[in-house]
């Protein structure tokens, strides 16, 4: 007993968790904070937060290439998790940059609500360090928590009540599916260390045909599916996308969602790795499905919130493209692609952030009409982040598409690539019809709610300046993706 | 200056553009002015590419410039390659030429957010030129697809009543295509990858030497030739194009005409074919085909038309037919033909529109209806109008007869000798609709009081048009000028073909075959 406590204890090493642990410890000091501050007060919090995620991420930047494994081999920073954790960190730091003024526009500035994003982000982030399924679990589930508060964080508006509600009953019924896979693998292999996983298999051949293995397999792929609004397990997402607060809308669709992918990416190339012939077809299969539904589904929105909803849903889709290429261009692709979509995809919604009036019933189509002649700057930033989600050069949607097309078409999966690209040219219509109401018809409004708020306007910045250097001299950060590829 | 003189006339109308947002956005004058000096400075910067003999004697390209861009370790490799030679040579300079014309042509014309307008067209002169000068594959994509984004903003905002509906018709036809491109180009690069071929990033003379079996040529020559017959456009694809060239500006409509689609028939000359040169037999009967039914159904569609704007861009259907036609025939006649009618068509087309914007912004109407007994009121409109309508339908002296002498007879000498002769009834249908509605414009009394007081062209009208009338006489009257630095170019396009067409006897297996096998 007492050596299995030395050895515990050795092999802590906390260098292993440090950015998840800055911020777990920054998300409880400023909790603190904010029960101290004045009612209402909540932009210092917010600064606080940036501070911290600042440091979190020089924290992840200076360990790039230097693995760290910690607690016995259940968390593992890599520069995969390097990679990914950069991603939430991003995507973490654009939200909070685009809430304050947001909270006070809805009358509701609270400050646990910063707390809350940083905890999400350390969940995000031990869900892709972690090497043990049961570390993956526990950061779901810090991560959906958080989550499941925010998305219904106006607890006086009813939209919001619904969505945090229908977060949440899905939520833990996905969690119940992935649980029961984790524990099946057990009951196969006899631990939950991936990489153990990964060994037992090996060294056991037949365990890819066992039926528990297979199942188990399929369960925690269903579990993760639902994460990232994968079709047909994405049912959830178009109501909680519109009606969670738009920030944590735009944070959902781009932290935690490539959380749950790189725990996808990280459990099946290791663990699953022997039944890869078979996932292929199901991965092929839910690639095709997501994007051609989430696009088809989204031609038909009014609501753009609606409309992005079902547009992350398309975007999932062509991340599966990566993984179902299965080589390193593929799943680098996805590290990629997922980096280049929290900048556009994010950009888009702070442009929301600033449209939007209390209640966004105003978020339709017919009122964006003229957008682009009264605020002509907004306008051309939402431009660019459509054109980016479009996939057109020279933006950055383009060169992500491409390092994953390039990645399926390598493997030989021209057809599923022919298939992507004409979701692509869906696509097009949906956000040209955006561009159609910002520019072709007449303003109906003269939009003098919109104030450009500093804060948000940085979001914008750094979302445009993100789009624009990943779309037009890629190639340092995609190299950095490669290294990161697992 | 002359190391880099591509990249400079390519980026300095971007330059330009953003430099323009800097003008405060309602000094029209100014706004214009700098547009233009921006067009016209690029247009001196290319001219030292028409005065180089260098293109005379040697077909390969000149002015090549190569940085590294994108490299991904193994993954991909893409440079940033550009070169000209005789075949894009004359594009580029048709494009720096028709720029000022087209900015000065929407003098008047355009009144709401010029801003915008020009900032467009500098936007998209830069995507055409850099399309034009592309020798990676990678490259020719990003620019191909940059075009398309100020394209769709001109018609949409400054379009006609139709025009939103153009305009998004309009990207997505083109954007479709280009998008099948897409896949076409990674999947040749990985195979050159593959199959251990040299490869210079997705460089296309890397390309032109690359052993690809007959299956992957016959499928991705109709990636590629798909997404280019839609920008031509051939017959079936060409719905987008009247819908387009009706609702755009003025200025849209000549560039369009005149440069975009171009982009068609040189992506065959430059990509499609010699890429693909086993899968083109294959093709060429349907291709010329369709060029044919181009030729008289564009001609017949034309001459029913009552929206003169509308039987122009029929007439392009038409006209770019003898183009394809030319270039299908795969002999030097037909290739030179097919490519000084690219000119040809650039400069008369583009003509024609500005004449119909003329009218336009005479009168606000397009209908022939409208019109009749002009000549009487306006000389110098008709005079001009005359020797564009003789342009045009390819009158001997003027530049179209040599562009489609030239395409009929080379296809009259190769094996698409009987599609000659039905392409040559569209010489005569576009005399009947030209003349036609020259004779029912300009002809017989004034009908309509409303054209009574209707004014002659101003001074800067004719400073338009005049470029364009020197180069239809000048082309149709001494066009060894053009064909001198065309033809090294066409004639190594040319053996090079028939050499990779003789060389492969049987149909070679894929040295990895996981690239072809759809999974």
């Amino acid at each position: 007993m007492e050596n299995l406590v030395q050895e515990a204890i050795q092999n802590v090493n906390l260098h292993a968790v440090m950015p998840s642990l800055i911020l777990t410890v920054a998300g409880m000091a400023l909790l603190m904070v904010a029960v101290f501050s004045p009612r209402g007060k909540t932009t210092h919090i917010a600064w606080l937060s940036i501070a911290s995620l600042v440091v979190a991420g020089v924290v992840t930047l200076a360990g790039w290439n230097d693995t760290q494994t910690g607690f016995a081999g259940s968390v593992q920073l890599d520069n995969f998790a390097a990679f990914f954790s950069m991603i939430c960190i991003i995507a973490a730091g654009l939200a909070i940059l685009m809430s304050d003024d947001y909270l006070k526009r809805e009358e509701f500035p609270v400050g646990e609500y910063y707390p809350l994003i940083l905890f999400t982000t350390a969940g995000a982030m031990w869900m892709v360090s972690g090497t043990d399924l049961i570390t993956i679990f526990l950061g779901l589930e810090v991560l959906s928590v958080s989550l499941y508060i925010l998305a219904g964080f106006f607890r006086d508006q009813q939209r919001c009540n619904e969505a945090g509600l229908k977060y949440f009953f899905l939520g833990a019924f996905s969690t119940g599916f992935l649980l029961y896979g984790m524990a099946l693998l057990y009951g196969v292999t006899g631990t939950t260390k991936i990489y153990d996983i990964a060994a037992y298999v090996q060294a056991n051949p037949d365990t890819t045909t066992n039926i528990m293995f297979v199942a188990a397999g399929l369960l925690m792929l269903t579990g993760f599916f639902f994460k990232i609004a994968a079709v047909p397990f994405h049912m959830w997402t178009p109501d909680v996308y519109q009606g969670a607060p738009t920030p944590i809308t735009a944070f959902m669709s781009a932290g935690p969602k490539a959380a749950a992918i790189a725990a996808l990416l990280r459990v099946t190339i290791i663990c699953l790795a022997g039944i890869q012939d078979q996932l292929t077809t199901v991965f092929w299969v839910l690639a095709v499905l997501t994007m051609t539904v989430g696009n088809l589904i989204a031609l038909c929105q009014k609501d753009l919130k609606r409309m992005l909803a079902y547009s992350a849903i398309a975007h999932a889709g062509y991340a599966l493209v990566g993984l179902v290429a299965w080589n390193e261009i593929g799943l680098s692709g996805i590290l990629f692609y997922m980096l280049v979509y929290t900048f556009m995809n994010m950009g888009a919604f702070a442009v929301l952030v600033l449209i939007g009036r209390r209640g966004e019933e105003q978020l339709t189509l017919e009122g964006f009409s003229g957008l682009g002649y009264k605020k002509p700057v907004l306008g051309v930033a939402l431009c660019i982040f459509l054109f980016s989600l479009m996939g057109l050069p020279p933006t950055a949607g383009f060169t992500g598409k491409f390092y994953i097309f390039a990645g399926a078409i390598n493997e030989g999966f021209i057809w599923l690539a022919v298939i992507g690209v004409l979701n692509s040219a869906v696509s097009l219509y949906y956000y040209l019809r955006i561009m159609v109401f910002m520019y072709f018809k007449e303003p109906q409004e003269d939009f003098s709610w919109v104030t450009i708020n500093a804060a948000t306007a940085v979001s914008i910045v750094i979302s445009v300046a993100g789009v624009l250097y990943l779309g037009i001299v890629p190639a340092a950060v995609m190299q950095f993706a490669k290294m990161a590829g697992l | 200056m002359a190391d880099n003189l591509l990249t400079i006339m390519t980026f300095f109308p971007v330059l330009g553009m953003i430099a323009l947002l800097f003008i405060p956005r309602d000094n029209d004058a100014m706004l214009k002015s700098f547009a233009l000096a921006v067009s016209l400075i690029t247009f001196l910067i290319s001219l030292p590419l028409a005065f180089d003999r260098v293109f005379t004697t040697s077909g390969g390209m000149h002015y090549r410039e190569f940085y590294e861009w994108i490299h991904v370790g193994e993954f991909f490799q893409m440079n940033y390659n550009v070169g000209v030679d005789g075949i894009s040579l004359w594009l580029v300079m048709l494009t720096t030429f028709i720029m000022p014309i087209a900015i000065l042509s929407t003098w008047n014309a355009v009144k709401k957010n010029t801003k915008g307008f020009m900032a467009m067209l500098l936007l998209l002169q830069t995507g055409m030129l850099g399309a034009f000068i592309s020798l990676d594959l990678f490259l020719f994509y990003i620019f191909w697809e940059l075009m398309l984004i100020p394209m769709y903003f001109l018609i949409g905002i400054w379009g006609g009543a139709n025009r939103i509906y153009a305009a998004v018709k309009f990207f997505i036809y083109t954007a479709v295509g280009s998008l099948l491109m897409l896949v076409g180009i990674i999947f040749v690069y990985y195979y050159a990858v593959q199959s251990g071929a040299p490869v210079n990033g997705f460089g296309v003379h890397e390309f032109y030497q690359l052993d690809l079996p007959y299956n992957a040529q016959f499928w991705l020559f109709l990636a590629f030739g798909f997404s280019f017959a839609i920008k031509v456009p051939m017959f079936p694809l060409h719905t987008w194009l009247p819908d387009a060239h009706t609702e755009a500006p003025t200025a849209g409509s000549v560039i369009l005409a005149a440069v975009l689609l171009k982009m068609g028939t040189y992506g065959y000359v430059r990509f499609a074919m010699p890429l693909f040169p086993e899968a083109l037999p294959t093709f060429i009967p349907y291709l010329a085909f369709l060029s044919v039914v181009g030729i008289i159904y564009g001609s017949l569609v034309a001459m029913m038309q009552e929206d003169v704007k509308k039987l122009v861009a029929y007439s392009s259907v038409a006209h770019l037919g003898f183009v394809m036609l030319g270039i299908f025939a795969m002999n030097m006649q037909g290739m030179a033909g097919g490519m000084i009618q690219m000119i040809n068509h650039g400069v008369s087309t583009g003509a024609l529109f500005l004449i119909v914007g003329f009218l336009y912004e005479r009168r606000h109407t397009r209908m022939i209806s409208e019109f009749g007994g002009l000549a009487g009121k306006m000389p110098i409109f008709a005079t001009i109008f005359l020797i564009v309508t003789f342009s045009s339908i390819g009158l001997p002296g003027t530049n179209g007869f040599v562009g489609e002498f030239l395409a009929l007879m080379g296809a009259f000498e190769s094996d698409l000798r009987w599609f000659a002769v039905f392409a040559t009834t569209g010489v005569i249908l576009a005399a009947v609709y030209m003349l036609w509605v020259y004779q029912r414009i300009m002809f017989g009394k004034v009908t309509n009081p409303a054209n009574e007081d209707i004014k002659d062209l101003s001074l800067r009208e004719i400073v338009v048009m005049l470029p364009l009338l020197v180069f239809v006489f000048w082309i149709g009257i001494y066009p060894n000028t053009f064909f001198d630095k065309m033809n090294p170019a066409l004639e190594q396009l040319i053996e090079q073909m028939n050499n990779r067409q003789v060389a492969v006897v049987e149909v070679v297996e894929p040295v990895v075959a996981n690239v072809v096998d759809y999974k």
